[in-house]
């Protein structure tokens, strides 16, 4: 069974970076996590919160762990609808614009063609579909995720995005038997290092 | 995806890897000083770079009479370098989208590295329509605005203006592309980093903190693009070859020309990217992460579309000679034996014969030889665009216009240049970014390290994923590495 070691202050982790814990943030949320060494041990770790009904705040992992979303239960994501409807937009607004220039607006003949030469319109209609609908999707993405230069979202451990799997829980709230109740689980699930850190809201 | 992994697939991670060695190892070049050998290359490459701006700036000052182009062969070495370096931009989009759509799990070795490739050869293709222009500052009036004289609109049936609007979408959604894949890589490096360097990189990851929603939607996002760049991939390199295939010169007007050139896009893209990995392997000790086993996939492509892109040539000159057109049949005749048949003599050597001694296991797994092809295989497709190019407009219907037409100084400088254009973008990327996808290679790590595959895995003994249980497919991947790292976790279904 791994060590528990709940750090407080200047007592970071021999084999773990970590940040101070325990940074003073007004109105901040309380963070109580564990940091796992395997994606396995946290797959099961998730199961067994679920299990308890222990009310996991969030999970993050250095890489994409297939088959924690429905763990977590989240939803499929409906980005790809956000690309279909950029993507239609980008295909309607570039066709009728090439319609408008060469019907309404100026309209020229090129090499005896009609006016309205739909075959020549559809390379540049593909082009702005695809266009619209990635540069749209991308820009969704990350106003939803809350991503951006200069945006700060909650960072708890240095080593999430190297090697370690972090479980989460917001104990803002909890009193200490529920923390204890938290540790216990922890210990249970073969955490390798537990955390506290206060975190801005 | 499957979690079942073949025998007879070879471990694509060796050295027995942790996570933490992976980020180690990848992270490692952007941490240390440069070696001599990147500060020397990197110096050849700016000073290669500083030969462009040179050129440029006398083919601006002087004008095009600069060039050696003539009223029978109105393009050149502009348009052949043009397509030549399009056609390389298109290996990147390709391992990343679909091979990814295909679920190759070699891709994550290689992919960071080619759409990088992709990118900055696509910046030196644009060089060089926007040269021919002559006077670059006009170079807007090639997008339709709202403007002064009319407004008077751009040509939408004009195949050069389909190209405009295909390079510049291949460019950003490649741009979006790759950088979505690098936000997490960044944070890494960014998490390890202290001082300016992490504020920077805090600044370039886009505070990313690996929330399992966040990769949801990251993998999500990565998926739909990748379906969106497929058909883009294509779309770009057979719009360039509209370029000449909706022209009326005998030829040109083939209409084999749009799979022709896709074929012969990736073939020279993947060549090109053999040449950068090759190197950056050795220079930047990546040998665990591009395996020999990356080097013989995409050894297997260049096989495939070095064999697609030789039918296609024996094609057009039998649909010459079946179509009783004497002109086409004359333009063909003139290509292989006309006065530039050295040129088609060297693009048939490069291209077409050449790579079929891929064929034997023994070369394709050679490093050597796989260099020496890369190079071989980028001066034969080089050729082919100004076979296409130079050869059919220099024998045109009047032969009082014939003409010949060698290459001035500047357009060889010019060409020079871009080539330091390209290698100083890709040695700078090779300092400041990770050059092999970290967040991917760990997620293959379980599946395709050498640990839990092949003849040097520790695992064996414990190796039962084939005992009849059933995993659920979520969890697939999850399987093979289950059964190394906790005893039993994989004795019942993870649900």
């Amino acid at each position: 069974m791994a060590t528990i070691r709940i750090d407080q202050g200047g007592d970071a982790g021999a084999s773990l970076r970590t940040e101070p814990a325990n940074t003073t943030v007004t109105g901040g949320r309380d963070i109580l996590f564990g940091l796992y060494d395997d994606e396995v041990k946290l797959l099961e770790a998730v199961k067994a919160a679920n299990a308890d009904h222990l009310d996991i705040d969030d999970v993050y992992t250095p890489f994409p762990v297939h088959g924690l979303d429905p763990l977590l239960g989240l939803e499929e994501s409906r980005l790809h609808v956000a690309g279909f409807i950029f993507g239609s937009i980008g295909c309607l607004f570039g066709f009728g614009f090439m319609t408008w220039v060469f019907t309404r607006d100026w309209p020229i003949i090129f090499g005896g063609k009609p006016y309205w030469s739909v075959p020549a319109f559809i390379p540049i209609t593909f082009e702005l579909t695809v266009l619209f609908a990635a540069v749209g999707m991308v820009t969704v993405f990350y106003i939803i995720n809350g991503l951006g230069p200069g945006a700060e979202p909650r960072r708890l451990h240095d080593r999430i995005t190297d090697d370690k799997f972090c479980i989460a829980f917001d104990v803002t709230d909890s009193d200490d038997t529920s923390i204890d109740q938290l540790r216990q689980y922890f210990e249970r699930t073969g955490v390798e290092t537990v955390h506290r850190k206060t975190v801005a809201a | 995806m499957s979690g079942h992994i073949a025998p007879v697939r070879q471990p694509l991670i060796t050295g027995h890897k942790t996570y933490h060695q992976i980020t180690e190892d990848i992270c490692r070049p952007t941490e240390t000083a440069p070696s001599l050998s990147w500060v020397i290359t990197f110096i050849i490459s700016v000073m290669l770079l500083g030969l462009f701006a040179f050129s440029v700036a006398w083919t601006v000052w002087i004008g095009i009479g600069s060039w050696n182009l003539n009223r029978t062969i109105n393009w050149g070495w502009d348009i052949t370098n043009f397509v030549w370096w399009v056609g390389i931009g298109h290996a990147g989009t390709l391992i990343s989208a679909i091979l990814l759509l295909f679920r190759q799990k070699w891709r994550t070795g290689v992919n960071r590295a080619a759409e990088a490739m992709t990118i900055f050869a696509v910046m030196c293709a644009g060089q060089f329509p926007l040269i021919h222009m002559g006077r670059l500052w006009l170079a807007i009036f090639i997008f339709p605005y709202p403007n002064t004289r009319g407004p008077l609109w751009v040509n939408f049936n004009s195949p050069l203006l389909w190209d405009v609007f295909a390079i510049s979408t291949y460019f950003t959604v490649s741009l979006l592309f790759w950088y979505a894949g690098l936000v997490p890589d960044l944070a890494t490096v960014r998490d390890r980093a202290v001082g300016l360097r992490k504020k920077i990189y805090g600044v370039v990851s886009f505070g990313w903190n690996g929330s399992a929603k966040h990769w949801q939607r990251w993998e999500s996002l990565s998926l739909i693009l990748a379906g969106l760049a497929t058909p883009l991939v294509l779309s770009v390199h057979t719009i360039v070859s509209f370029d000449f295939a909706t022209s009326v010169i005998p030829g040109w007007h083939t209409t084999i020309f749009p799979p022709y050139f896709v074929a012969g896009a990736i073939f020279s893209g993947f060549a090109m990217v053999l040449t950068l990995m090759l190197i950056a392997r050795k220079v930047l000790h990546l040998e665990d992460y591009i395996t020999i086993e990356h080097i013989e996939s995409m050894n297997k492509v260049i096989l495939l579309t070095g064999s697609i892109v030789g039918v296609a040539y024996l094609t057009e000159l039998f649909i010459a000679w079946y179509s009783g057109y004497v002109y086409e049949q004359f333009a063909f005749l003139n290509r292989v034996l006309g006065p530039y048949y050295w040129s088609y003599i060297g693009m048939m050597l490069c291209n077409v014969l050449s790579p079929q001694i891929f064929w034997s296991k023994k070369i394709r797994t050679s490093l050597f030889w796989t260099f020496f092809m890369s190079i071989f295989i980028n001066i034969g497709m080089w050729f082919e665009r100004f076979v296409i190019i130079a050869t059919t407009l220099s024998r045109d219907y009047l032969p009082s216009s014939w003409s010949y037409y060698v290459p001035s100084w500047v357009e060889i400088c010019i060409f020079i240049g871009t080539l330091g254009l390209f290698f100083t973008l890709f040695l700078i990327f090779t300092r400041v970014a990770p050059v092999v996808a970290i967040a991917e290679i760990k997620s293959i790590l379980k599946t395709a390290g050498d640990q839990y595959i092949g003849p040097n895995a520790v695992a064996h003994a414990h190796a039962n994923h084939a005992n009849g249980h059933t995993v659920p497919a979520e969890v697939n991947d999850l399987s093979a590495g289950s059964t190394v790292d906790i005893d039993g976790a994989n004795d019942k279904p993870l649900d």
